[in-house]
């Protein structure tokens, strides 16, 4: 018999009982949709979780000078790291995305009538919005142009917005630090506390070069420290050993001698990040697990049924001539074409409900943020399961149709 | 040139638990090319236990059954299979046809299972068939929109679709009115003599055997009578009841 045969029988069949495949149908789709809803919103969830961390800085690296050891007298600190480390950071290790120099600052800020010391005043290069991961919320941040010309410009947290200029447009306006005047270029966007409780948006962001010259008058060429950030969180180790290789060699430290620097990560943070995000998807996996599983044990259930129920036209069809690989082909048939339009359904609602569900968690809850995520993989693997549900639920009923006595089978009402 | 059916010494045990029921104690038969057979007997009998493996459907415990010299008994269930696709065509009782199909598709069947014939093809004889039973017009009637006697006949094109050498035919009138059963036996006969086709009709019907050229009375698992006397076979039919 051909397959092209055994397909039209099958759809045949099908279509006599048009009820009875739409509800194994639904439970098809059911399953599939489930779990490609639910491992869309679980990628949309990890996704969001792992941008908030980055946020905190899970992937950020911070490298401090440290004392030089000589001829076994301790010296004091010494100013070790330079700009030129930063830059060479970021151009020569490949797990690094940026690199900045940053240099401490402190002090009142002065604006009209009103004054306000910022927790935080750093000098820092262009990159430091892309270290932090940290946008603007309008106006630009400082250019490498601004840098070399020691220009007078800075950038602006949301503290400082509210302490100093209230509701007045911070930008292009002038703020007096240590009587010198610098232009607002640009605020940046609300950050919130750090892990700790620390206000993170009173902060006040200079060029590292007019900090150096202008505010400390100082000549030396040095920076408090490094802020690099990598490319992945799992790239950390990575990057911190490329960065201690580099900066080792930059300073012509030769193995035996203690490093005249300190690199710090936030790998802790990284790891519980690793275990959230991971504890995540293991949940996720395990629910669509269960509802795949639940949609297969349907599909089997009313093939089970299906079989029973089409006893004596099995019998039939044996009497006439069907051999048992015939039936177990027409029934198998039937379970993949079952299957298959219930996958594709399952995908298509599941992709629709994916969209909905993140769009309402956004629209409800104000503030959240969640990505759209359609989790193609998930989509096609769920389609490519639904096929194997078919096969694999659908051959057991299949095999005991086609072991069926055609005597019993006939006699059968 | 060698019999159409020769059975030896065929018995047929069924295995019931404890109990063993012999339903065939060893028949011994032989029936030719463009004989038309009544098997008769009561129900216990073993008539339909030897329908079923004279039909290919079962095998039996031990004997030999040699189908147009093949060996029937040693043959695997697939190759009955094609044994009952391609030299046997059934008529039951109860029809037996396929609901919510329509009466081409169901006489279609057979050829869909031999392989090799095209939908055209299919499709053409199909509508040969129904017009020689006399139901060209019906042939997207479904079985349910059809008269018990026009489902027989719907029936009877599907057993002959694939030209088979022996059309079997289990109490073929057993649902049908006297009218209807007449035409039906009818059709029987003018198949068996037009074209020599070989009918075993399995029957309690002395009415309908009475049509058969051969009669065959079972009795207790055993051949009781094999005559072409229908008054013979009728007495013997009553004396075992």
């Amino acid at each position: 018999m051909r397959l092209l045969d055994s397909i039209r029988i099958a759809l045949r069949a099908l279509l006599k009982n048009k009820m009875r495949a739409i509800l194994t149908i639904l439970g098809v789709v059911i399953g599939i949709a489930s779990v490609t809803t639910m491992v869309s919103i679980g990628q949309s969830a990890s996704m969001l979780v792992q941008s908030q961390f980055q946020a905190l800085g899970t992937n950020v690296i911070v490298i401090f000078p440290g004392s030089q050891r000589g001829g076994g007298v301790r010296q004091a600190p010494v100013q070790t790291l330079t700009a030129t480390d930063s830059r060479a950071i970021a151009e020569e290790c490949p797990a690094v995305l940026a690199s900045t120099p940053l240099v401490g600052a402190s002090g009142q800020v002065i604006y009209g009538n009103s004054n306000w010391s910022p927790r935080d005043m750093f000098g820092v290069g262009e990159d430091y919005p892309l270290v932090r991961n940290w946008p603007l919320q309008s106006g630009g941040f400082f250019t490498r142009r601004e840098i070399t010309s020691n220009a007078k410009v800075c950038v602006i947290g949301q503290t400082l917005v509210a302490k100093l200029f209230q509701t007045a447009n911070p930008l292009n306006e002038t703020i007096r630090v240590k009587n010198i005047p610098f232009r607002v270029i640009g605020v940046l966007a609300k950050k919130g506390a750090s892990m700790v409780g620390d206000d993170l948006d009173d902060v006040l962001l200079m060029p590292y070069t007019t900090v150096r010259k202008r505010l400390q008058g100082s000549s030396f060429n040095s920076v408090n420290a490094i802020m690099v950030s990598a490319k992945q969180e799992d790239q950390m180790v990575e990057a911190t050993d490329e960065i201690t290789q580099l900066l080792l060699e930059r300073h012509g430290i030769s193995i035996g001698q203690s490093a005249d620097f300190l690199v710090q990560n936030t790998t802790e943070i990284a790891a519980i990040l690793g275990i959230v995000t991971g504890s995540l998807t293991m949940l996720l996996a395990a629910i669509a697990g269960i509802s795949l599983i639940v949609g297969g044990v349907g599909i089997m259930n009313i093939m089970l049924v299906s079989v029973t129920e089409r006893t004596k036209e099995i019998g039939i069809r044996m009497a006439i001539g069907a051999r048992g690989r015939d039936i177990l082909r027409q029934f198998l048939i039937e379970a993949v074409i079952l299957s298959s339009i219930g996958g594709i359904i399952g995908v298509s609602l599941g992709v629709a409900m994916s969209t909905a569900a993140t769009m309402l968690i956004n629209y409800s809850s104000s503030g959240a943020d969640w990505p759209i995520v359609v989790s193609i993989p998930a989509a096609l693997g769920a389609m490519g399961f639904a096929a194997m549900v078919g096969i694999f639920f659908g051959y057991y009923p299949a095999l005991r149709a086609s072991r069926l006595d055609p005597i019993e089978a006939l006699r059968y009402e | 040139m060698s019999p159409l059916i020769q059975l030896t010494d065929v018995r047929k045990i069924y295995n019931l638990g404890e109990v063993q029921v012999e339903a065939l104690k060893g028949a011994t038969l032989t029936i030719d090319r463009g004989e038309f057979v009544a098997l008769i007997g009561p129900s216990g009998s073993g008539k339909s236990t030897l329908m079923n493996t004279l039909g290919c459907l079962d095998r039996p415990t031990s004997g030999s059954y040699l189908l147009d010299g093949q060996e029937i008994v040693s043959m695997t269930r697939d190759q009955r299979a094609k044994i009952r696709n391609s030299k046997i065509g059934f008529v039951f009782q109860n029809f037996n046809l396929l609901n919510r199909t329509s009466a081409i598709e169901n006489v279609e069947l057979p050829m869909l299972y031999s392989g090799g014939i095209s939908a055209r093809v299919r499709r053409m004889r199909a509508l040969e068939m129904l017009d020689k039973v006399g139901l060209g017009d019906r042939g997207h009637h479904h079985s349910s929109q059809l008269s018990g006697g026009q489902q027989q006949r719907v029936a009877i094109a599907r057993a002959l679709v694939n030209t088979p050498s022996i059309l079997m035919a289990d109490e073929p009138t057993g649902n049908l009115d006297s009218k209807t059963s007449k035409e039906v036996i009818e059709l029987f006969q003018k198949l068996n003599q037009e074209q020599t086709i070989t009918v075993i009709l399995v029957t309690h019907d002395q009415a309908v055997a009475r049509n058969a050229t051969r009669k065959i009375v079972l009795r207790d698992g055993e051949i009781a009578i094999d005559t072409t006397d229908t008054q013979l076979a009728q007495e013997t039919l009553n004396s075992s009841q």
